[in-house]
């Protein structure tokens, strides 16, 4: 369907558009009085892109440091060339503990990957146990928010899912109630479950951890009761050593949610007596990213700041980005992936600058998505007409006479044309009309009325000089 | 110094007067400037859709139309951001003349206190509203922004905050978007009309009575959020505040600028 008009539906219902904006805008200002109290705030975000870049410039020979020391720990890495191979492992790796649940806290790689459906498709029975996740996951439909994935759904809508399908009482919307219901419902799930699945949040080479950021505690306990424990990166979650780890983990929360740092960082130096660790790593796209110049995408830390501070997001709301990460960075990473099916999203953004600037490790979002345009361009996949309206703009002003004719005809046009035609919705006049008027047309452009202002200078003192002389 | 003006393809033919403000902003710091004829549009509209073939012989007129000048003015950061930070796609890198055209193009703003050092006084008695233009904001830094914890001073409330009488309007969002983004206004028409009008609510509640800028982009939208809602609020380019505040007598009466004198 494209961004344009999925994002038109969701400001169609303004009052809801709105209060997603608000909801958004209030994490977005308590990031700001976070980041504000830390004093070296930009130092820290100049660092933690140096690191990152410099960890992606040599990502060969971190990943390779990072298995050599993680085996030695005893953890067990895999390797996954895409989306399928990786879902393979996981599931051979299931198979053979002849799992039947599997718990599961956040990891958008393996929403990237369409684990769940594939899993469930060989009869795996998956609960994803971050709340936001859990409410997404029995309402059937994708995250719309990397870090609150359910930030789209109302509490009353929340009370109505949860009624229906863990037992609550009808019309029940307290928060606290609500919690309290999940938690117990997800309390038996990890009891039941013989296996649990995290994602990533840093992969420290020197020393062969994992680090794995939470706030609900979920990733511990999804790992701490069954003996398998999988854990799924993208190659890119890589930092060179423990210390650099200080860096990310002051950024990542503040940024996040405005928290100085997460409730749960949980650090893991291979399995758990008598378990096993399985960590894999994908790449399913990144290596083609990481040669491209595009690369400094692959710098995100998955914070979501750039999405609740754009205002495109916080008006069209994650979905309609029709894409795992959705917002800014996702407007980057999916267009790369498959262009054609979302050749709109690097338009979906007024250029504002904002995440670029918002952005932890500063990823020059906004400039790439800029770049990302003309990248669609080589690819013919830009809309034909506004290719061509271009076209002809570029014509015209490439010529200045022709310029100053078009621009005589065009205000003339524009202040006798009657107002329904101006307005009609086939034109790009008619969709700027919809909500706004158009500028009003001057007999006159600035040209015309300085060279008239010109030549009036230029005569008066001819005149004075004459009567002077 | 030889200065030269460029005037924005959109301000030219639809906002002469604020062409003409500029002017007189100029020549009221003594400085007079030239007009080239040659000279149209940026490129901006082609570079932001991502046409950059289209854009490259825009560039590569706007150099030699502008080459040779000290300084190339432009009351637009908008434009003058894609000639400073975009054009190194389109121009020969190594080219001399276009690397002096890219570094000597600077926003009114940042000319009249940076360049210029002049401060302004006259009377300016309204509720002033200010919408930071974002690629003035974030790509030029002619202000701190709310993401980035750097101080910097705001250029346009420090070219202003002279004018006697002048208030500022306390905004909840100082810097959001406005929404306009080129294309964007059409091709997103529906999420950026709601950013215009969630603006104009910003500046209601702030008690805005003069909604002012650094970009005629931002103010022709927001301008058409207000006529369409008829709202008790005037749109100023902040080259006319300035050249109200000034009372310099209107160009198109062809008075001479200056005052006084004699
Ligand atoms: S791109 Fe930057 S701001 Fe956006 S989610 Fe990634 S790290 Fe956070």
């Amino acid at each position: 369907m494209g961004h344009p008009a999925l994002a038109a539906d969701f400001t169609a219902n303004e009052e809801r558009a709105h209060w997603h904006d608000r909801a958004l805008w209030f994490v977005r200002q308590k990031r700001d009085r976070m980041a504000a109290s830390v004093p070296e705030w930009e130092e820290l975000r100049a660092t933690a892109s140096a690191i990152k870049q410099h960890t992606q410039s040599l990502l060969a020979d971190y990943l390779q440091e990072f298995e050599k020391n993680a085996t030695a720990h005893g953890a067990v890495v895999h390797w996954a060339a895409d989306a399928e191979e990786h879902n393979q492992i996981v599931l051979s790796i299931l198979q053979q503990h002849q799992v039947q649940n599997l718990v599961k806290s956040k990891s958008m790689l393996t929403e990237e990957c369409h684990l769940n459906p594939w899993l469930e498709k060989h009869g795996i029975h998956v609960v994803d146990t971050d709340l936001g996740e859990r409410i997404v996951q029995l309402r059937e439909e994708p995250p719309s928010h990397i870090v609150l994935p359910a930030i789209h759904i109302r509490k009353e809508e929340v009370g109505e899912c949860f009624h229906e399908h863990l037992g609550t009482e009808k019309g029940a919307s307290d928060p606290e109630y609500l919690t309290e219901a999940a938690r117990q419902h997800l309390r038996d799930c990890f009891c039941k479950a013989d296996a649990g699945l995290t994602g990533v949040n840093f992969a420290i080479a020197e020393t062969g951890g994992i680090v794995i950021c939470t706030n609900e505690g979920n990733a511990d306990l999804g790992v701490g009761v069954p003996p398998v424990h999988i854990a799924c990166m993208g190659m890119e979650k890589l930092i060179p050593r423990a210390e650099d780890l200080s860096v990310f983990l002051r950024l990542l929360a503040r940024s996040a949610t405005g928290q100085p740092v997460t409730t749960y960082s949980s650090h893991f130096h291979g399995p758990q007596q008598g378990g096993e660790l399985h960590i894999v790593i994908v790449d399913n796209g990144r290596t083609e990213i990481l040669q491209s110049e595009f690369r400094r995408s692959l710098d995100c830390i998955r914070c979501g700041a750039c999405m609740n501070t754009c205002p495109v997001y916080r008006r069209s709301g994650g979905h309609s980005y029709e894409s795992t990460v959705p917002g800014p960075i996702g407007s980057i990473l999916t267009p790369l992936r498959t262009p054609e099916e979302h050749s709109t999203l690097p338009f979906a953004c007024s250029l504002c600058g904002s995440c670029t600037d918002v952005c932890p490790v500063r990823i020059p979002l906004h400039h790439q998505l800029f770049a990302l345009r003309e990248h669609l361009d080589s690819k013919n996949l830009l809309e034909r007409g506004k290719k061509l309206q271009m076209k002809v703009l570029a014509t015209v002003f490439s010529r200045p006479w022709l310029y100053s004719l078009v621009g005589r005809i065009a205000r003339k046009a524009l202040r006798w044309t009657p107002r329904f035609l101006t307005y009609s919705r086939l034109t790009p006049a008619g969709l700027w009309g919809k909500a706004r008027e158009l500028p009003e047309a001057p007999r006159k452009s600035f040209r015309e009325l300085y060279r008239e202002r010109q030549q009036q200078t230029a005569s008066e003192r001819n005149h004075s000089d004459r009567s002077n002389g | 110094m030889k200065v030269a003006l460029f005037i924005p393809c959109y301000v030219d033919q639809f906002y002469p007067g604020v062409g003409l403000a500029t002017v007189a902003v100029l020549e009221a710091c003594g400085v007079s400037v030239d007009f080239p004829e040659g000279q149209t549009c940026c490129g901006q509209p082609m570079a932001n859709s991502g046409c950059m073939d289209q854009a490259r012989p825009l560039a590569e007129h706007f150099v030699s139309t502008f080459a040779g000048y000290d300084y190339v003015v432009a009351p637009s950061g908008s434009c003058v951001s894609m000639v400073r930070n975009h054009y190194d796609h389109l121009v020969d890198r190594q080219d001399q003349k276009a690397a002096e055209v890219r570094s000597r193009t600077i926003e009114l703003s940042e000319f009249l206190i940076n360049v210029l050092g002049h401060s302004f006084s006259g009377s300016f008695p309204f509720q002033t509203g200010i919408h930071q233009s974002c690629h003035g904001l974030r790509e030029l830094r002619l202000a701190g922004c709310s993401e980035e914890m750097t101080c910097r001073d705001s250029l346009l409330r420090n070219l202003l905050e002279g004018l006697d009488g002048i208030q500022f309007a306390q905004l909840q969002r100082p810097d959001e978007c406005c929404g306009f983004g080129g294309t964007f206004a059409v091709s997103e028409a529906a999420v950026s009309a709601m950013m215009g009008q969630d603006r104009i609510d910003d500046h209601l509640q702030a008690g805005t009575q003069v909604l002012t800028a650094g970009d005629m982009s931002c103010l022709m939208h927001l301008d058409g959020i207000i006529r369409r809602r008829r709202l008790p609020i005037r749109v100023m380019h902040f080259a006319e505040i300035l050249a109200e505040a000034l009372r310099t007598p209107g160009l198109q009466t062809a008075e001479p600028a200056q005052q006084g004198g004699e």
